[in-house]
């Protein structure tokens, strides 16, 4: 057990809490815009999957990290607004709409890997994970003075690009949903659409772009997934990260900062659990972990909030 | 004299794709700087017409002339531009958003990129100073009362440029305070030009702040007077009264025991509003006792207390001596009542399942509609058939989906699996609502027919020819209280029975407790 803790209390830990945070972050703010816009958008996991895959075949074959990047995100945006043609336009409820991009993105994208990738080697590939060397994934940054700050320089520096632009999202989303008016014009339809509509906003529009936001915050996510945490794509790499940001969305009440938090809470369930099987805790136990802990803060959360939603009717005067 | 009018709406007609009329040939208009209210009962066509006037329907003909200019108004953004704005009857408002921020929506005033709460806050406080409409800027509208919320869609109307305001029944949610307020407010906005449709059936305030009224009963108009040459008496008659007089034949009732006995009911809703007021009331066994009543003054309520769709604060009602109050919905079909409720499509049928799974749906775990674990299908078939037989339902096959069937029809499976499961007191709340001669006809002949052979009947209708002839004795309910017990209804008169609903009159509280037979 000290040897876990001592394990756990040093700078790589922390640093492995914020890398594991970040894609659940992307996604988290995906949740968080899309429920402002009043409705769901559970096909995240699948949108993730599509961008991670594209994202690194972009980047082998420009040979560029940056245009694979940009690949992931257009693929991410691309497909959430096919989503919202077929939830909006089309009238396809939008769960079913999200379970199909879900399947897609796990069956889907094995298959488009697959043939896309039949003429390296004269074989398939079930992966890119062969093709992406490090030259080809997004670059880490050490950030000059803090670098050299003992523990807090481990934690805090030396990280993907994506995990520093993952914070500073969520700090920009918060601004967007509260000081622009696209952001009040999202939270007016999400809540009260009649009204938004009685004044002249186009509700269409404007879960459009709330949807085309979420796609594009799963571009961020998987192009991190693929280019950064992993090198190269692999089958269903994503891993339920898309269905944990609903979890955490929900969690943090709906809002940025607290969904941050809550990405955080699960960033650092998952780095315990690879904690714990690295000191030889049988990696059957130690991988439900981060799950459980989603069950378990997801029920203390839900009886949190019914204690606080709870007025009783007579206390209005009767 | 064209010009004096700011709107005037020609000859309007406007059908429902279900078939309802509800405006027919209706003349309306508005002269510049005038209250002007828009009287009648629920269901007039008073809604609708306005709604017509704002570009939220479209007349199936007719013309709508503003300003001297023939105008179609396509959408509420068209009519907006006109100068035209509403306060609907239910906010259009979003609760979590700031009072300023509501007022700017989809109008934002800007710095750079980000929205400019200081100045969304000053076009909010400028206004309400203007207007004298006194509002919040940085409350929640979640947190406001409900007379600050009207003040804000008010408000909201005037900022987007409206001369002319339509107001939907805008004291309904009021306290008495509230609406004196409302009142001098609506009269300063009136002594700047601008043109107020007040919409409501209160005849006090009626009297108070309009200049002239029309008044709309079943869809048409039924004249529009100089609101100081019209007295409440006129008023009432012109708005209640019974155009056709039906004949339901009925023998004299011989009321036996007491099945329902309700006493001193009082429920407070979520507004704060004294819904029910003291409510006692009995009816007996063979005899039918009608509600009368302006819908909105309690009868809604009544129901859903007994019925367990709510709990009251207080009272007591019993159906043979048996607490009815809060025990499910099982429990006081098993006690033996029956409803028919008022949103046939929402709580009386399954409009998806078949006519078969719908009669049914009451009894569908009795022994004998089961063998062992499964449906006993020759039983139901047997018994559906014979009640759409019994119930002359106009339908395809038992099978057939209750929502493809016409209106009267759907109706009619609903009485059909209420009148059919031996009840002792049935609930009819608005029995024949917008169903054709023919249903409606049966429907009645089938209530009285089931009140001579010994079960209770408690019928709430907003039409009164309806409740006054199938009545044997009848109750007046306005403001969450009797306002009046009549126990023949041959004798009354539709003046007589305006006044009360309409609050004009009241009995005394001796002459109301007759109602109750102990």
């Amino acid at each position: 057990m000290a040897n876990l803790l001592s394990n756990m209390l040093t700078p790589e830990f922390f640093f492995s809490i914020l890398r594991i945070s970040a894609p659940i972050l992307y996604a988290t703010l995906a949740a968080i815009v899309v429920e402002k816009a009043g409705f769901a958008n559970i096909g995240l996991e699948g949108l993730m999957m599509f961008s991670a895959l594209f994202g690194s075949l972009f980047s082998y074959y420009t040979k560029s990290w940056f245009i694979g990047f940009l690949v992931a995100l257009v693929v991410g945006v691309l497909m959430s607004l096919l989503m919202g043609f077929f939830a909006f336009q089309l009238e396809t409820d939008i769960i079913l709409v999200g379970i199909a991009i879900n399947m897609m993105g796990s069956g889907g994208t094995l298959f488009l890997c697959k043939v896309i990738t039949d003429n390296t080697e004269g074989k398939a590939m079930a992966s890119t994970t062969g093709l992406i060397t490090s030259s080809l994934c997004i670059p880490n940054i050490s950030i000059p003075v803090i670098k050299d700050i003992p523990f807090i320089g481990g934690v805090l520096s030396g990280h993907s690009f994506l995990t520093y632009l993952a914070f500073l999202f969520c700090f920009l989303t918060s601004v967007m949903l509260y000081r622009t008016s696209l952001g009040l014009n999202i939270r007016a339809v999400g809540e009260n659409p009649n009204a938004a509509a009685s004044v002249g906003v186009s509700v269409l529009k404007i879960k459009y772009i709330a949807i085309a936001f979420s796609g594009l915050m799963s571009g961020f996510g998987g192009a991190f997934m693929s280019m950064s945490y992993a090198q190269g794509w692999s089958q269903d790499m994503v891993a339920g990260r898309g269905f944990i940001a609903l979890a955490a969305q929900a969690m943090g009440g709906g809002e940025c900062f607290g969904g941050m938090l809550s990405s955080l809470l699960f960033g650092f369930a998952q780095a315990m659990g690879i904690k714990f099987s690295s000191v030889g805790l049988d990696s059957n136990l130690a991988s439900p972990i981060p799950y459980a802990i989603t069950i378990i803060s997801l029920a203390v959360f839900g009886v949190i909030r019914q204690r606080q939603a709870k007025k009783p009717r007579t206390a209005e005067g009767t | 004299m064209a010009e004096e009018y700011v709107v005037q709406m020609k000859n309007i007609n406007k059908v429902y794709s279900n078939g309802v009329a509800a405006n027919q040939g209706v003349d309306f208009n508005l002269k510049r700087g005038e209250i002007h209210a828009l009287m009648g009962e629920n269901g007039a066509g008073k809604s609708t017409l306005m709604k017509m006037l704002f570009g939220m329907e479209q007349p199936t003909s007719g013309e709508i002339i503003i300003n001297g200019e023939s105008t179609v108004l396509s959408s509420p953004s068209v009519a907006i531009s006109k100068g035209i704005g509403m306060v609907h009857q239910h906010f259009m408002l979003v609760p979590s958003l700031s009072v300023a921020e509501n007022m700017v929506l989809g109008m934002a005033p800007r710095k750079g990129i980000f929205i400019d709460k200081a100045k969304a806050i000053e076009i909010t406080k400028e206004n309400a100073e203007k207007y004298n409409l006194h509002v919040e800027p940085e409350m929640r509208v979640a947190d406001i009362p409900v007379g600050m919320k009207q003040k804000v869609e008010i408000l909201k109307a005037l900022v987007r440029g409206a001369k002319i305001l339509i107001l939907d029944e805008p004291t309904a949610v009021l306290t008495a305070q509230e609406t004196e307020e409302l009142f001098k407010e609506l009269k300063g906005l009136k002594e700047e030009g601008y043109t107020i449709v007040f919409i409501s059936h209160k005849l006090n305030e009626i009297k108070e702040i309009t200049d002239r009224l029309t008044i709309m009963r079943n869809g048409r108009s039924m004249g529009v007077y100089e609101t100081k040459d019209v007295s409440k008496e006129d008023i009432s008659r012109l708005m209640v009264g019974r155009d056709v007089v039906l004949n339901v034949q009925k023998d004299k009732a011989k009321p036996t025991d007491t099945v329902l006995k309700v006493r001193n009911l009082e429920y407070v809703n979520e507004w704060n509003k004294k819904m029910l007021n003291g409510i006692s009331f009995d009816v007996r066994k063979g005899e039918i006792l009608g509600i009368a009543g302006v819908e909105g003054n309690g009868q809604k309520e009544l129901i859903d207390m007994l019925f367990s769709l709510d709990t009251p604060d207080s009272g007591t009602a019993e159906v043979n001596g048996k607490s009815i109050i809060s025990i499910g919905q099982k429990k006081v079909r098993d006690a033996g009542v029956s409803l028919v409720p008022e949103d046939r499509m929402l709580y009386g049928i399954a409009g998806t399942a078949s006519i078969e799974e719908n009669v049914i749906s009451d009894r569908a775990g009795s022994k004998e509609l089961n063998s062992g674990p499964l449906f006993n299908m020759k039983a139901i078939h047997e018994l559906s058939d014979k009640l759409i037989k019994e119930y002359t339902v106009l339908c395809k096959s038992s099978a057939q989906q209750v929502g493809m069937l016409s209106g009267g029809n759907i109706q009619k499976v609903v009485v059909a699996r209420e009148f059919s499961n031996d009840p002792v007191l049935i609930l009819a709340d608005q029995p024949t609502r917008g169903i054709d001669v023919g249903a409606t006809e049966f429907i009645r002949k089938k209530l009285v027919e089931l009140s001579r052979s010994g079960i209770a009947v408690l019928l709430v209708s907003a039409d009164l020819a309806e409740v006054m002839e199938l009545s044997d004795s009848l109750i007046v309910m306005h403001d969450g209280k009797i306002a009046a017990y009549f126990e023949d209804t041959t004798t009354l008169t539709d003046e007589e029975m305006g006044e009360y609903m309409l609050g004009l009159k009241e009995q005394t509280p001796e002459e109301i407790r007759r109602v109750c037979h102990d």
